[in-house]
């Protein structure tokens, strides 16, 4: 799904909520992998790991532009180029000049979500070039006309009977709900179209500025053979995804396979860092990385967002979120799902499009615990909120909710006023009075648009406030009660 | 040496809606001989309006808070979240202002929550309180992790004569709550409550206890429109010992 596909999260949502695929996988994947990873957390030989490598992530970011630069030095001394795109339509510009020079007419994919985000199939589609994904999950979706959900399990809201379905109409197979049977399926299948593809087209884990080379880690194997197997490969990276040392690379890749599926270490871990040197068994005769800022600098210059850029994209906060658990990845519109998604997504396409990722989510700091570099989205999803509440031209952020903005101006009002507070309290026990039902809760609102008593009842005022009663014990005790009118600095 | 005073910051949900709560932690208190002082122009710390991002409102709300509470020996509140944001999000909220920062720091220091004041200042576990049932415990999200206070509401309620303890499964899971975001996304909101209530009955226990009344609102709420007859109650109210034999 290209990033800034507008939608409504709600309906979306309801959409997830209601797919009792969906469910019954995100259900098992998060009693596996998000509980996993806080379990590999709390037993690292080193306990400080990740804060550790949050520290080196944020002094890398600060030197970003010559950190890139040594990585750019160290591919171009290897006979790769390297091409610094702004944006997307850079990105995308630069891909399809190659493809028309190179005459590539088939174009094999290993996953890049940020492939997706600046939508460069399109592109390359409307250019009459195949684009086929090669990662399973990736290719599932691709041929079902869908998005991924997952940034790591892109098909999870779609099970094996789906996918049988997919491939007896898609694939010309018998009709299988066999996984080995599905899966050699999309290995024939795959096999064909690796075989004779012009252009790999990857992504980039964690680039190395040290060795000049970027990672690709997977489990299937088709994203090294993406990479290796046509002529052309070109690797998509963001700018932030870049480590300074080995030594920084070898434990972002680690955080990164047991984050995202509780690994050591995955299958297959690529280090390419140029096109085929002499000698070589195999790899590709043109090594091309292409690096996207696409509103990263922006992120990079706030220092309340840059923290978001340490991110490596392991999905960990997606298998423990309660809300992504309920509503799967499509609500987010966009290829980058649950908290991590529901604070970049807004960053890089727009807050005020995205208001209902920013306000969307409890706040319940799961992502927080789970995260292999410590990211501390709830923080970001407030701070975005803040903007959303008074506009920052910085940002280009409208305030989004007048009606919101004036409740909170009122609430400030009564809260700042103690005898302002008890008196509106007072009223409402008052006016709440014919709604309190015989289990003495309040039910149902009719004709009142009421997103509490739509599906709870509310726990009515007491008729006696605690500062009542308060006031009762203290007059009833004379050892206290020169602490009756306790209301020092009182207003 | 004679207890420090504790100066009780009631949040504005125990005080309008569940004093009993407010009441039950005066009780324990009492039993205790921990002399006790509440402010009353005290109103609300201003955590929804933090949350929604409404900042000046939470700014103005936390000066309040910071005037009236500031001499205080120590302060406690019944209320997880709501400690949470005097002591985490109070000096974030006045980083680029050193005096108040200075001053909001001071506070946040001293202000406890209720079973995190008993077990980890006072050093009591037993109240020599009674109750009779099983009790399911739900870790609040900002009491279990921005506070990290997991087991000392768990060891105050093992002390309970008469109450076991029952875990259920993801007692940490989000109720789903989240101030302004059960009113404005509800179908979500429900889809978890729903998911915690699920988890409640499963694991057998016939009282479900938290140190939140928002969650415990949020639980109830549904409950009681489930048709659900689980009793609902704040730790305070077990260790006051409702049922003493």
């Amino acid at each position: 799904m290209k990033l800034g596909q507008d939608g409504d999260y709600v309906a979306a949502a309801r959409e997830g909520m209601g797919n009792p695929c969906l469910q019954g996988s995100l259900r098992s994947l998060q009693a596996r992998y998000g509980k996993g990873a806080l379990d590999v957390w709390k037993t690292l030989p080193d306990p400080n790991l990740r804060s550790r490598v949050k520290a080196r992530r944020m002094q890398t970011l600060a030197h970003l532009d010559r950190v890139l630069e040594l990585l750019s030095q160290g591919v171009e001394a290897r006979g790769g180029q390297v091409f610094f795109a702004d944006n997307a339509e850079a990105a995308n510009g630069y891909i399809l000049d190659l493809a028309r020079k190179r005459g590539v007419k088939r174009v094999v994919k290993g996953k890049s979500m940020l492939s997706a985000e600046i939508g460069v199939d399109a592109v390359l589609e409307a250019e009459g070039i195949e684009v086929v994904e090669t990662d399973l999950g990736e290719f599932i979706v691709q041929i079902a006309g869908s998005s991924a959900s997952h940034i790591i399990a892109p098909c999870i809201h779609m099970d094996r009977r789906q996918i049988g379905r997919l491939f007896a109409d898609k694939l010309g197979i018998p009709y299988s709900e066999d996984p080995p049977t599905l899966t050699q399926a999309a290995r024939k299948a795959l096999r064909e179209k690796l075989l004779t593809a012009d252009m790999g087209l990857t992504g980039c884990n964690i680039a190395c500025a040290e060795t000049g080379q970027i990672s690709l880690v997977s489990n299937e194997g088709n994203i090294r053979m993406a990479s290796t197997m046509p002529k052309l490969h070109v690797a998509l990276m963001g700018m932030e995804r870049v480590a300074a040392t080995l030594e920084d690379q070898r434990e972002l890749l680690q955080l990164l396979t047991q984050g995202a599926a509780l690994q050591k270490l995955s299958t297959y871990v690529s280090f390419v860092g140029g096109p085929r040197r002499k000698g070589d068994p195999d790899g590709p005769e043109e090594f091309h990385l292409v690096i996207v800022d696409n509103g990263r600098s922006r992120i990079l210059a706030d220092p309340e967002f840059r923290e978001v850029l340490a991110c490596i994209r392991c999905g960990a906060c997606l298998n423990i979120c309660p809300v992504y658990g309920r509503i799967g990845g499509h609500a987010y519109h966009s290829p980058y799902s649950g908290p991590i998604g529901a604070v970049v997504t807004p960053l890089l396409h727009g807050i005020n499009r995205h208001a209902d990722l920013c306000k969307g989510e409890t706040l319940c700091g799961a992502c927080r615990d789970v995260c292999p570099v410590e990211n501390d989205l709830p923080r970001m999803l407030v701070a975005l909120r803040c903007k959303l509440a008074y506009g920052d031209p910085g940002w280009g952020v409208r305030p989004h909710n007048r009606l919101e903005a004036l409740g909170f101006k009122i609430w400030g009002r009564i809260v700042g006023h103690s005898r302002l507070y008890a008196a509106m309290l007072t009223i409402a026990r008052a006016l709440q009075r014919p709604f309190v039902g015989r289990n003495g809760m309040i039910g149902p609102l009719p004709g009142l648009k009421n997103g509490w008593t739509a599906g709870r009842d509310l726990q009515p005022m007491a008729e006696q406030s605690f500062r009542e009663r308060w006031r009762a014990r203290q007059n009833n005790n004379p050892a206290t009660a020169d602490n009756s009118r306790e209301t020092r600095h009182g207003r | 040496m004679p207890a420090a005073t504790v100066t009780l910051f009631v949040q504005c949900l125990v005080d309008a809606l569940y004093p009993e709560v407010g009441e039950a932690m005066v009780q324990v208190f009492d039993r205790l001989g921990v002399p006790l002082l509440y402010p009353e122009a005290q109103t609300c710390c201003g955590q929804p309006a933090y949350n929604s991002g409404h900042h000046r409102e939470a700014e103005a709300a936390a000066r309040r808070f910071i005037d009236l509470f500031e001499d205080a020996e120590a302060i406690v509140c019944p209320s997880g979240s709501c400690v949470a944001m005097v002591r985490r999000h109070y000096p974030e909220l006045f980083a680029h202002q050193p005096i108040m920062r200075e001053r909001a720091l001071q506070v946040a220091r001293k202000t406890f929550e209720f079973s995190e004041y008993l077990v980890d200042v006072l050093g009591v576990v037993d109240l020599g309180a009674a109750f009779s049932g099983i009790a399911t415990y739900h870790d609040s999200c900002h009491l279990a992790r921005t506070l990290g206070i997991r087991e000392q509401p768990r060891q105050l309620l093992r002390h309970v004569q008469g109450l076991s303890l029952a875990e259920m499964n993801n007692s940490d899971a989000c109720c789903g709550f989240g101030g302004t975001f059960s009113v404005n996304y509800p179908e979500i909101s429900l889809a978890l409550v729903d998911d915690k209530i699920d988890n409640i009955l499963n694991s057998g226990a016939d009282i479900v206890v938290g140190c939140d009344v928002s969650c415990l609102m949020n639980i109830r709420g549904r409950m009681s429109r489930r048709g659900e007859n689980l009793r609902v109650l704040h730790l305070a109210q077990v260790l006051a010992g409702e049922e003493r034999a």
